[in-house]
Order: structure tokens, then C-alpha cells, then sequence
């Protein structure tokens, strides 16, 4: 893995809600990931951005422990003060608190309410009418719920590609998780429903932490708050996206948000 | 300038060499065609003859239950209803247990361990009925007998050798519909905090359902047809079943043990036809079912 030597991390003086350290990620002997000191700020989008391969979605899955089982993680990632790789961590409770929506939309083979529903009983919710209030509260959150509230018993499958996004960032917020990661959320999607799903975020950003991969530059700097850039595998800078995007501080990040890469 | 006109308009060697290609092929599928055609004729055609020129009663064939062909007695309901139950028992037996293998393969097995899983199968499925049968014999019989009482021969016998029988089938089916859900559902669900489990049994059995049908179905087309096996140990008496152990006939079993003890024309032959044409529609049926449910929408 070719070292980088000029980087900037910028020290966050808001309440942080994760935060990794020294963090490593590897496949087999491969390193795919190395030396990730970061801390997300609280209620804040932060967009992880870089060239494929670069390590970004590895990153990603590693901080809902998704990697479990597939690469072994090295360094700490730390919630509330706790390394979530620690082996007494309960991981159905840790992703619980820390959601992932994924690339490709993939709602359940089951109705629409049920999708949302799904999780919530599993977790313990039986009471009817909380149900109900959460299906609710949580479609109108993603502004899905004016589309289809006449329509709950449908497969969820039946939605086009932008509204099926949108019921899983649903499903995922139904859960009421502090953390939200998404994995390039709408590289599947057209204009419309891509501004649609960075609407939904903008609005769940009061409540939630967003941390979100992206390959679109220009969703990067219009949507989120902070700015990662990743490339080879490590961290090169993250600052405030407008800093990012105007000024950077390193010449390797400002060659690739200005297109000269490579 | 005309020399390219002229070869443009000319028949070349690619055109006949084409040309000859889809000859064969629709020489080849008009053959098919003709043969399958004969033999449902021949099949239709005799299996109606009990009732169009013996002028025995269809209703009698149904829910009749003396069967004595020799004696214009044909009543097959026996073998029906023996046939239904052997074939619904041994898809009840094996579902469940398929579906546990099927999910160990697809969910938990190690990638070595689903490969020697496979070729295991695979074997089984290629064992011929003639074996099973025997097996079914020396083996089953005697314990049902031991267990039961009686002679052994029956229901539970066919049972117990068909549910051997269409196991592999069921299996490897159901691993494939398992296979084909996309992993993204089962990320998503763990990204739930969903355990493995709950997203198998909530998430990934959900949507393979309709494949799961398929295989059972597919399983049930191959119990419901099996003949030579079930013959050795089902005990060959066209009686109403009366228990698990007690001897009866199926539709598939009677007609291996008499088809060659009559002849063509005969009341008798006709009859065994007419047993062939059930099974022609039971088989009709089945595929039909299999349409239904794979067709998209319909298991919601």
C-alpha cells in the first residue's frame, strides 16, 4: 500500500457521535483500509467520498460491524466511549443504534407496512397501535407516506426504484437508530428521486447522525456537512464540505474534486 | 459499381448453409411434435374407450370401489385415493426436512461442504427406483410390520420408500430458490439487527417461496408417478385403505402388475388405460399448479 504523507484531519469542536481510531481493515492478508483516525460530528452529514476501490465502503460496513465474518477490523471504533469490536458488544443491539441503507434498493417480499414493521417486532414492539404510529411517522419522515398510505398491503416490490429507497431509509429510521450509514443511496436512481432521497436526509439530519459514501460529486458538496476523502486505502482529508470543495488543503484531494486525477 | 450490385442480389453459400440449419431444426421439433401428439391420442383414445365403447359409467370409475375389470367392475377409487395419499404424505414428510438441508447448504455450510452435500444428492437422484423398491422391501417392510402389525405392506411402506425418493429432488430445488434471493436481503436485514435466523426464516424463505412450492410440487409429480418402487412394497390388493399398514394399490403400481396380463381391446386393457389417462391429467394438473405459482404477483 503506497503511503500518503500530506493529509488533514480536521478536530471537531461539536459533540462527536463515532469515532474510529487507528482503524484497519483487511481481506484475507490484503490491507484494504489503513491508519482511519476520524470523528463524526453529532446531527451532521458527513459524505465519504474517493475513487473506486479506495476503501471508502469497506469503511463504511466496518462501522455496523457488516464486515463480520468477511474482513477482520484492527484499531477501535468507538461509541458512546465503547469499541464496538469488543466481543461482549450485543451486535443485533449495536445495529439497532447504528442503521445502514444500502446501494441498491431492497425492500423485503413483503407488504410495505410490513417492511417497516419487520424489524420493530423482532425487537420486542407488539402493540398494534404503535405499530401502526411508526409506519406512519417513519414514511413521512422519508415524504413517502402521502405516495402510499392508501396502499400499505402492497408488496413493496411494486414501488418504482426512488420509492423503494426511500421505504428503506424508512425501515432503517423505524428503528430509531442514532447513526445512519448509507452506501451510495442513490447511484441506482434518477434526478428526480436522487434530489427526493437527499431531501429525506436533509430533513433527518435534525435527528440523526448521517454518514453517507458517495460517488456524485455534486450531491457530496450540495448535501452533506463534512467532507472525507478517501484514496489507496486511507483517509486523506476531511474538513467542512464548503472547505472541501473551495480550498482543500491538500493538493491530492483538490486534483480530484477539481477532476485533474490521476 | 455493378459487380457489387450483382453480389448484393446473388445467393451466397451462407444463405442455403442458414436455410439448411433451420430445416433441420424444425424437422427435428416436427418429429417431437408428432410423437407426443400420437401418444396422447393413443393415450386419450384408449383411456376414453372404457366409457365410449364399454359403456361403463365414469362416475362408477370415480367413486367406485370394487375393481374387477374382467367382471365390468371399475371401480378405481382405491388406487386414487391411495395414490393422493402416499403422494401428499411423503411431500409432508420430506418438505421440512428438505427445506432444513436446503437451508444448511445455501445459509451455513462451508463452500467445501456444499459441494460434497451436492454430489451426495446427486447420486441419490441417480439410484434407480428398481433399488429403492428393494430397500423398501427387505428393509421398511419388515419394520413397519414390526411397528404396526400386519403385513407391513401399504401406505406407510410408500410412503416411507417415496419420501427417500423425491428428497433429493425437493432439496436441490429448494437450495437453488434459495440461492437465487439476492444477498442484499439478508444484509439488509442484519443491518436491522436481524439474527442470521430471523433473516432466513422472516426475510429469505419469504421470498423463495413460490420456488420452494415449485419444489415441493415438482417432488409431488415425481412421488405421484413413481411406480416400480411403491409396487414392491404398497402389497398389490385394489382395497380402500383402511390404515397406514394395510395392503393397497395406486394408480402407478396396478398398472405395472397387470398391463401385461390383459389384451388390447379387452375391457380389462381399456381400463388400465383409462388409469394411464388419470395419471396423464394428475401429471397435467401438477404442471399447471407449478405455472400458477411462478407466474409473478400471484403469492403475495
Amino acid at each position: 500500500m503506497m503511503e500518503i504523507t500530506e493529509k488533514y484531519i480536521k478536530k471537531i469542536e461539536t459533540p462527536v457521535a463515532l469515532k474510529t481510531q487507528d482503524l484497519a481493515v483487511y481481506y484475507g492478508d490484503k490491507k484494504a483500509f489503513a491508519e482511519g483516525t476520524i470523528e463524526f460530528p453529532q446531527h451532521q452529514i458527513t459524505a465519504l467520498i474517493g475513487p473506486s476501490g479506495c476503501g471508502k465502503s469497506t469503511f463504511l460496513r466496518s462501522l455496523n460491524r457488516m464486515n463480520d465474518g468477511i474482513a477482520r477490523v484492527e484499531g477501535q471504533i468507538l461509541y458512546h466511549g465503547l469499541d464496538i469490536n469488543n466481543d461482549q458488544i450485543n451486535i443485533y443491539e449495536l445495529r439497532k443504534h447504528i442503521g445502514m441503507v444500502f446501494q441498491h434498493p431492497n425492500p423485503f417480499y413483503k407488504s410495505i407496512r410490513e417492511n417497516i414493521t419487520y424489524a420493530l417486532k423482532y425487537h420486542g414492539v407488539k402493540d398494534q397501535s404503535v405499530l401502526d404510529q411508526k409506519v406512519k411517522e417513519s414514511l413521512q419522515a422519508v415524504a413517502l407516506w402521502d405516495e402510499v398510505k392508501d396502499s400499505l398491503d402492497k408488496n413493496g416490490k411494486q414501488l418504482s426504484g426512488g420509492q423503494q429507497q426511500r421505504l428503506c431509509i424508512a425501515r432503517a429510521i423505524a428503528m430509531e437508530p442514532d447513526i445512519l450509514l448509507l452506501d451510495e443511496p442513490t447511484s441506482g436512481l434518477d434526478p428526480v428521486s436522487t434530489r427526493k432521497v437527499e431531501d429525506t436526509l436533509q430533513e433527518l439530519k435534525q435527528k440523526y447522525t448521517i454518514i453517507i459514501v458517495t460517488h456524485n460529486m455534486q450531491q457530496a458538496s450540495r448535501s452533506s456537512d463534512y467532507t472525507v476523502f478517501f484514496n489507496l486505502g486511507q483517509i486523506v482529508e476531511f474538513d467542512e464540505t464548503s472547505q472541501i470543495f473551495t480550498a482543500p488543503h491538500v493538493q491530492m484531494t483538490e486534483d480530484y474534486v477539481s477532476g485533474n486525477f490521476g | 459499381m455493378d459487380d457489387i450490385k450483382q453480389k448484393l442480389l446473388s445467393k451466397s453459400k451462407q444463405t442455403t448453409e442458414d436455410r439448411r440449419g433451420k430445416i433441420l431444426c424444425y424437422a427435428c421439433l416436427s418429429l417431437i411434435i408428432v410423437l407426443i401428439v400420437s401418444i396422447l391420442y393413443f393415450i386419450i383414445n384408449r383411456g376414453t374407450a372404457t366409457f365410449t365403447q364399454n359403456y361403463l359409467s365414469l362416475t362408477q370409475f370415480l367413486t367406485g370401489k370394487q375393481w374387477n375389470p374382467g367382471h365390468h367392475q371399475i371401480g378405481a377409487l382405491p388406487m386414487i385415493v391411495t395414490s393422493f395419499l402416499v403422494t401428499i404424505l411423503a411431500a409432508i414428510l420430506a418438505t421440512p426436512f428438505a427445506i432444513g438441508v436446503a437451508i444448511f447448504m445455501t445459509e451455513y455450510a462451508p463452500r467445501k461442504g456444499t459441494k460434497a452435500l451436492r454430489a451426495v444428492i446427486e447420486l441419490l437422484v441417480g439410484i434407480p427406483s428398481v433399488v429403492y423398491g428393494y430397500i423398501g422391501l427387505m428393509v421398511v417392510v419388515p419394520l413397519v410390520r414390526k411397528l404396526i402389525g400386519g403385513t407391513g405392506f401399504g401406505i406407510l411402506a410408500g410412503t416411507l420408500v417415496l419420501f427417500v425418493m423425491i428428497l433429493p429432488t425437493v432439496i436441490s430445488l429448494t437450495a437453488d430458490s434459495l440461492k437465487a434471493i439476492p444477498v442484499s436481503y439478508r444484509q439488509a436485514a442484519l443491518a436491522l439487527g436481524a439474527t442470521k435466523w430471523q433473516a432466513i426464516y422472516k426475510i429469505v424463505l419469504r421470498a423463495a417461496l413460490p420456488g420452494i412450492l415449485t419444489a415441493i410440487i415438482f417432488g409431488m409429480t415425481r412421488a405421484f408417478g413413481e411406480a416400480l418402487a411403491v409396487q414392491m412394497v404398497i402389497g398389490n390388493a385394489v382395497l380402500m385403505p383402511e390404515g397406514l399398514g394395510t395392503p393397497t394399490a395406486t394408480l402407478t403400481s396396478q398398472l405395472t402388475s397387470q398391463m401385461g396380463n390383459t389384451v388390447l381391446g379387452t375391457v380389462s386393457n381399456n381400463a388400465l388405460w383409462s388409469l394411464a389417462l388419470v395419471l396423464l391429467l394428475m401429471s397435467l394438473v401438477f404442471n399447471l399448479l407449478i405455472r400458477v405459482i411462478t407466474r409473478e404477483g400471484v403469492i403475495k
